[in-house]
């Protein structure tokens, strides 16, 4: 495998907790391993701010608000293998229970009796650097076509090791049953 | 001073520059700097640019739910979370405190957090920039790179955050969102093998976290002027303590000192903290600012966290980490020690302290059998407070008589920094950009010093409770469907 070129994989959290990310790096020492046989682009483990040409590029969370869709179309034209990668990125995952609330009516009305605030300075935040949110928290694969999906909140380090093996050896990943099988 | 470079007269005259994202921090976060023509830095501002509402849909929820939900604001430190509002709730359920077993359970589950937490942030995250140089090209400045050059430094920390990751998965069931705290108690003690397999390698961890603490010691005396002057800045500190002054993590009473170290607050009871603490908001950042009441805005912010920590109690009870703390005060000359990249060496006494706690727990034969859950009086309400990996975290909710939560207020560790990190930037804009060609090494220095924090700005993004004046409803396709401009 040492001739081979390396895949390059980009990783992001877009409305997500960062446990997959977590999840990922419980690999542990087989994170070395793993070195031999990728390099990162753009990740929270590197400073690469957008992602390049890559082979694999895995998506942690859903997309909440415009900034998230723009990065995800980024991936999307980038990648040649997407990964939704947890439930956040699958359906939406736990923000997602916000879209049963009218998000206009909610923020509104948390704003305004929120507790503990500074009465006075209870401003609504309001600037062009903050992204407008969606109405909705939305599955990635509402925004763009999807290649593989590795469920779990957070998919286990071994699935998520199972998963790129499978890939860097030029197989079909397949998960085994404990590796779906969850809490 | 407090708020010099905060705003500028006129932005629309001024250039743009956005370090967006903040890389190598966990979460969503972005710098802007507005330079004027001659290369002035007249306004530095860090904006957390997301939001996901966890205090507004946890509402309507049973209590019991509230732990497991509101982990997953943050998959790095979800431990602290589920143990701030398992305390919060101990009060409905009348378990103030929890049987012993199930206290020192949440205690080992906490410490392997710091450890794992700790290990993530100074070796993954930060220590590129550490070992390598603020301006060091932009594709070294990675874990990679580090474990190319030093590949023993590298193994030691994912050793130590898989460490602390094994304490969590058999304590709390998972290594990531485990069950472990429930309000009342726990749900799992801990067998003798499991045990026995942490203890195993404890006397390894604490050894290669007493030589992380050396090399922290190391980096900062290599190069003393700049880690003392860069992005620094004075303020107040916050933290828990013991009631006898000892460093705590797990539980106790709130004590604030004020920039020369004088005490300001000290004994203030967790169910006490919204007297203490106000939150404000400004229009351009997601995150509140809190603020000590009692001082007001422009005077009441403070700092949280290691750096906080450390010098805010009296002592350390084990002795390799309180070795380690006298060190360090003595290298302050019986100053408080304000330089952010300090943040880093108590870091790395805070990750010993943890390690040396998990050992001696580890000899406790209530972990292995005992009382998991305890019960009294009902009661509506509760506030647990906890020191996170990054400072103070408060969990507060009220539960009506059908078990529903009707209130819940999070304010999280990264969330008090937010006036400290963004006079960190403003410092090292106005030093070391101001007047300069500014290259993408000068960049990583703002981001150097935001990253000595260990912001979790995926947990500080969690509040529903600020609203931009116009809503978009976008479809999936780009296209906007509606759009509706309030007026404030
Ligand atoms: S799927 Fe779970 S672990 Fe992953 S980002 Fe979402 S909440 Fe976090």
């Amino acid at each position: 495998m040492n001739a081979k070129r390396k895949l390059r994989v980009a990783t992001v959290s877009l409305a997500g907790c960062f446990g997959c990310h977590t999840s990922f790096l419980d690999i542990d020492e087989r994170f070395f391993e793993l070195l031999e046989h990728i390099e990162f682009d753009r990740s929270p483990l590197t400073d690469v701010k957008h992602c390049g040409p890559c082979d694999i590029g895995l998506v942690e969370g859903g997309a909440c608000n415009a900034e998230n869709v723009h990065v995800l179309r980024e991936f999307r034209e980038r990648c040649k293998i997407l990964v939704a990668v947890g439930a956040c990125a699958i359906n939406g995952g736990l923000p997602a229970q916000r879209n049963h609330l009218d998000l206009g009516g909610v923020l509104l009305e948390v704003y305004q009796t929120g507790h503990a605030l500074d009465r006075e300075r209870a401003l609504i935040p309001n600037d062009p650097e903050l992204p407008l949110l969606l109405d909705k928290v939305r599955p990635i694969r509402e925004i763009v076509q999807v290649d593989h999906y590795l469920c779990g909140c957070p998919p286990s380090a071994d699935a998520i090791w199972k998963f790129l093996t499978d890939l860097l050896g030029g197989a079909t990943p397949y998960l085994p049953y404990p590796l779906r099988h969850f809490d | 001073m407090a708020h010099e470079l905060e705003t500028a007269a006129e932005p629309q005259k001024l250039r743009r520059i956005a370090i967006d994202p903040i890389s190598r921090v966990e979460g969503h976060g972005k710098i802007t700097l507005l330079m004027d023509d001659d290369g002035h830095v007249q306004q530095a501002r860090l904006h957390i640019v997301e939001f996901r509402g966890f205090e507004k849909f946890v509402q309507g929820r049973p209590y019991w739910e509230a732990p497991v939900m509101v982990q997953r604001l943050c998959g790095i430190c979800p431990v602290s979370h589920q143990i701030a509002a398992a305390k919060a709730l101990d009060h409905v359920v009348g378990a103030v405190p929890p049987p012993p077993s199930a206290e020192k359970m949440r205690r080992l589950m906490h410490y392997g957090q710091i450890v794992q937490s700790h290990a993530l942030h100074f070796f993954l995250l930060s220590s590129p920039d550490l070992l390598f140089g603020f301006d060091a090209e932009l594709d070294r400045r990675n874990i990679v790179a580090v474990a190319e050059r030093y590949p023993e430094v590298a193994r030691r920390g994912v050793a130590l955050r898989r460490w602390g990751q094994e304490v969590i998965r058999h304590t709390s069931g998972k290594r990531v969102h485990g069950t472990g705290a429930v309000p009342g108690g726990i749900n799992k003690l801990l067998s003798a093998s499991e045990r026995d397999a942490l203890l195993a390698e404890a006397d390894q961890m604490i050894s290669w976290s007493k030589a992380a603490v050396e090399l922290a010691q190391k980096l900062a005396a290599a190069n003393e002027r700049e880690f003392a002057q860069f992005g620094f800045f004075r303020s107040s500190l916050m933290s828990l303590v013991r009631s006898d002054g000892g460093f705590e993590f797990y539980d106790g009473l709130l004590r604030g000192r004020d920039e020369e170290g004088a005490i300001l607050f000290d004994g203030v009871r967790d169910q006490e903290y919204d007297k203490l603490i106000t939150e404000e908001v400004k229009s351009w950042s997601y995150m509140k600012f809190p603020y000590l009441r009692a001082r007001g805005r422009e005077e009441g912010w403070y700092k949280v966290g290691p750096l906080a920590r450390v010098q805010n109690c009296d002592f350390m009870p084990t002795p390799l980490a309180e070795a380690e703390r006298r060190a360090f005060v003595a290298a302050a000359e019986g100053k408080i020690n304000h330089a952010p990249l300090a943040y880093h060496w108590t870091r790395m006494i805070e990750m010993l302290h943890a390690a040396e706690l998990i050992r001696e727990l580890l000899d406790d034969p209530d972990l292995l059998r005992g009382e998991t859950m305890g019960s009294g009086p009902r009661g509506r309400s509760g506030v647990g407070i906890i020191e996170a990996p990054r400072g103070t975290l408060i969990h507060h909710y009220e539960v009506g008589d059908d078990d529903l939560i009707t209130m819940c207020n999070l304010i999280v560790s990264t969330t008090h920094n937010n006036q400290a990190m963004n006079e960190a930037v403003r410092e090292v804009a106005r030093r070391d950009l101001d007047g300069r060609r500014i290259t993408e090494g000068l960049l990583n220095h703002v981001e150097v010093v935001i990253r000595a924090f260990d912001p979790c700005l995926s947990c500080a993004t969690h509040a529903l409770g600020k609203m931009p004046l116009i809503l978009e409803l976008v479809a999936p396709d780009g296209a906007r469907i509606d759009r509706k401009v309030r007026n404030a």
